[in-house]
């Protein structure tokens, strides 16, 4: 009866439910417009439909769309990136931020807007703090030797992280309360909303790069679950290989915070529904992670922009949707003998 | 001996608590402690940046530093000794960046806050009263109130014909602005939308603290539709729904960048070239801080609203009614880099 034994039936319901989302995703929104009049303006390019007005093209094409391709390839790289932490600290409980690369990011992103920079140093600083964050949780890890390094990594990143959140609450008690503190304010709690296509076309080669080693190391990530020593005897350069890894989650998370601010729970939701769907081995866990990832936070996003009148902040709705989901999975995973 | 003193003391001690809670009642202003009468007050701590531009521009002799960072563009227009007084922080109950013992080293006669009273400042300010024995005195008060702040003020820190004089210039500005929006009569009041944030998609709803100058020159905010409340985050495709006329902003970067931006350039009001860049020097024009400043802003706001209404005259006029409370605030002329910088970014 499980989903997981049942792999063509587990994988319609992904592409389904992916499908009925996107659907929604470009009927939904806060400019009025009818389903017809949204199919009208995606066919007009084409030719096959005679030109309509110039907002309906607009909002479709250059709001809606970017915005959707937007929480497809976040969603997607955060759950895939949530699902190789997962597998790679052998722990269920971990999510692509567990290394400090949120916390650095949004250090970044205060201090631009604290120093009052235009919105593209806020997106590169915050880039290169989600990257400098994880390289330095990397060295200071890897120069204490006495203990299991996934053990010491998780711990360094735990503390790094605690740091660099107390600097960023340190910049808000000293920015601006009228303006600068909403800001920083907004960008912690994420949003897709000011993700336009170009910055989501800058931000791709990242997040492809990125998520190219997990694809084509799939195997060898599965070998990681076994634990070090056993992945060793198998012939696995396990510090190489997650040396690799983290480079290239990190790497695709940063460039994904970067654009759309702190989102929570995706990586940390999306691998424990995967799983449900195909099981743990993670040559299946990967693909479906992407879907389910980019499903997840395409459908979190519009319920953001479309369930009051004002943009709800993303990080809120992925956190009340996501939490009720991992309660109702981990009291499920209970029940099983 | 002294212990009966002291026993006297803590018996009073309830008795002087309920005391500052009845005066707390009394209309705008909650007092909690007796103020120095007359002169008396002769070093004031300002409680928030509302508070500390009200005495900043009644006697800025008697401000003993700033509750926020100042830059130096903005310390350059302000009279001395507050143009270089240090910065101090705020006392805001949790939020507060300024301990009570610092607070007490500084040795204020008067501890003034401006701005919305609600229970939370009301308690606050309580608290640090019976911490401290400072007297402190809360002043209510949104955009229209500002000329009774003014005298109320003045009147606290021993300046009262200054009060007077600048709650007389405030009610100018208040009548001039009052008058313009009625000289509109049936005509709508312009679309505006107030971009905030590095990328302008923040913005104040209906009602909001930040849209209160706006609305009072009797724009039509357009992301009201969204609601009232404070501030919030918007997409653009509402922007793009609400269409507005004239888009205002504390942001030159921003400006600049929406006229090249393919979606911006859709608006009504960058299609028009009606994007204007409120100056911010050396306080808020607009807002940031929610005070008095903004009473400079105000004509500048009515000349950007409504061009040629009112006459060819109006924008000289105007300009002239900014300067003059400019110069009587912050006793420096208004540098005309201001005026005119503010319209184009």
């Amino acid at each position: 009866m499980r989903l997981a034994q049942r792999p063509v039936l587990a994988w319609s319901i992904a592409v389904a439910a992916l499908l009925l989302v996107l659907l929604l995703a470009f009927t939904a929104g806060q400019y009025p417009l009818t389903p017809g009049a949204v199919l009208r303006a995606l066919l007009a390019p084409s030719g096959l439909e005679a030109p309509m007005d110039e907002g309906a093209t607009t909002v479709v094409w250059h709001i809606r769309l970017p915005r959707i391709a937007a929480g497809l390839v976040l969603g997607a790289v955060l759950g895939a990136a949530g699902a190789a932490y997962q597998n790679m600290f052998r722990n269920p409980l971990v999510s692509p931020d567990i290394l400090g690369v949120s916390s650095g990011a949004g250090l970044g992103a205060a201090l631009a807007i604290f120093l009052g920079l235009p919105l593209l140093m806020v997106q590169g600083l915050a880039f290169a703090g989600g990257l400098a964050a994880v390289t330095f949780v990397y060295l200071l890890a890897g120069a204490v030797r006495r203990h299991d390094p996934v053990l010491v990594l998780v711990l360094a990143g735990v503390a790094v992280g605690a740091l660099l959140g107390a600097g960023i609450s340190l910049l808000k008690i000293l920015a601006d309360p009228y303006t600068q503190l909403p800001s920083i304010t907004f960008w912690l709690l994420g949003g897709l909303n000011a993700v336009a296509a170009g910055d989501l076309l800058a931000a791709l080669p990242a997040m492809l790069l990125g998520l190219l080693p997990l694809a084509l190391l799939r195997w060898r990530i599965n070998l990681l679950s076994l634990g070090d020593e056993e992945a060793a005897a198998l012939g696995v350069d396990v510090r190489r290989l997650r040396r690799l890894l983290i480079t290239a989650a990190t790497l695709a998370t940063a460039a994904a915070v970067s654009l759309a601010g702190i989102i929570g729970w995706v990586g940390l939701v999306v691998p424990h529904m995967a799983r449900l769907l195909v099981g743990p081995e993670f040559s299946r866990l990967l693909p479906a992670s992407l879907l389910l990832g980019a499903g997840f936070l395409v459908a979190t996003d519009t319920l953001a922009r479309t369930v009051a009148a004002m943009e709800l902040p993303l990080g809120i709705v992925t956190a009340i949707v996501g939490a009720p989901v991992f309660l109702f999975l981990l009291a499920r995973a209970g029940q099983r003998p | 001996m002294r212990r009966r003193a002291l026993l006297q003391l803590l018996a009073l001690a309830p008795l002087a608590a309920a005391t500052g809670r009845l005066r707390a009642q009394d209309g705008m202003a909650a007092h909690f402690g007796p103020v120095p009468p007359g002169d008396g007050v002769r070093r004031v701590f300002a409680a928030g940046p509302p508070a500390a531009v009200l005495a900043c521009v009644l006697a800025p002799e008697k401000l003993l530093g700033w509750p926020m960072q100042m830059d130096r563009a903005a310390r350059r227009l302000l009279p001395e000794p507050a143009a270089s007084a240090a910065y101090l922080g705020r006392l805001t109950g949790r939020g507060s960046t300024i301990g009570l013992e610092s607070l007490l080293a500084l040795r204020p006669d008067l501890v003034l806050d401006a701005g919305s009273v609600d229970p939370t400042h009301l308690s606050g300010a309580e608290r640090v009263w019976q911490q401290t024995g400072l007297p402190y005195v809360l002043l209510d008060g949104r955009l229209p109130d500002h000329p009774r702040q003014l005298r109320e003020a003045g009147r606290l820190l021993g300046v009262p014909r200054r009060g007077a004089d600048l709650a007389g210039l405030a009610e100018r500005i208040l009548d001039r602005v009052r008058s313009v929006v009625e000289a509109g009569g049936d005509e709508p009041p312009p679309r505006v939308y107030y971009a905030r944030g590095p990328d302008g998609l923040e913005t104040g709803l209906g009602g909001s603290i930040n849209m209160e100058a706006i609305e009072f020159a009797g724009a039509g905010n357009v992301a009201a539709r969204a609601g009232r409340g404070g501030l919030a985050r918007v997409s653009m495709e509402q922007v793009l729904d609400w269409d507005p006329q004239v888009l205002l902003t504390q942001d030159p970067d921003f400006a600049r960048r929406v006229r090249g931006h393919r979606l911006w350039r859709q608006v009504s009001a960058v299609r028009s070239g009606r994007v204007h860049v409120a100056p911010v020097m050396p306080f808020g024009w607009l807002d940031g801080p929610p005070g008095v400043n903004r009473l400079v802003g105000l004509p500048w706001l009515l000349a950007r609203l409504y061009p040629g209404r009112d006459g060819a005259l109006q924008e000289s006029r105007l300009r002239g009614l900014a300067g003059d409370c400019f110069r009587h605030f912050y006793g420096h002329g208004m540098p005309a880099a201001l005026w005119v910088g503010g319209t184009e970014a």
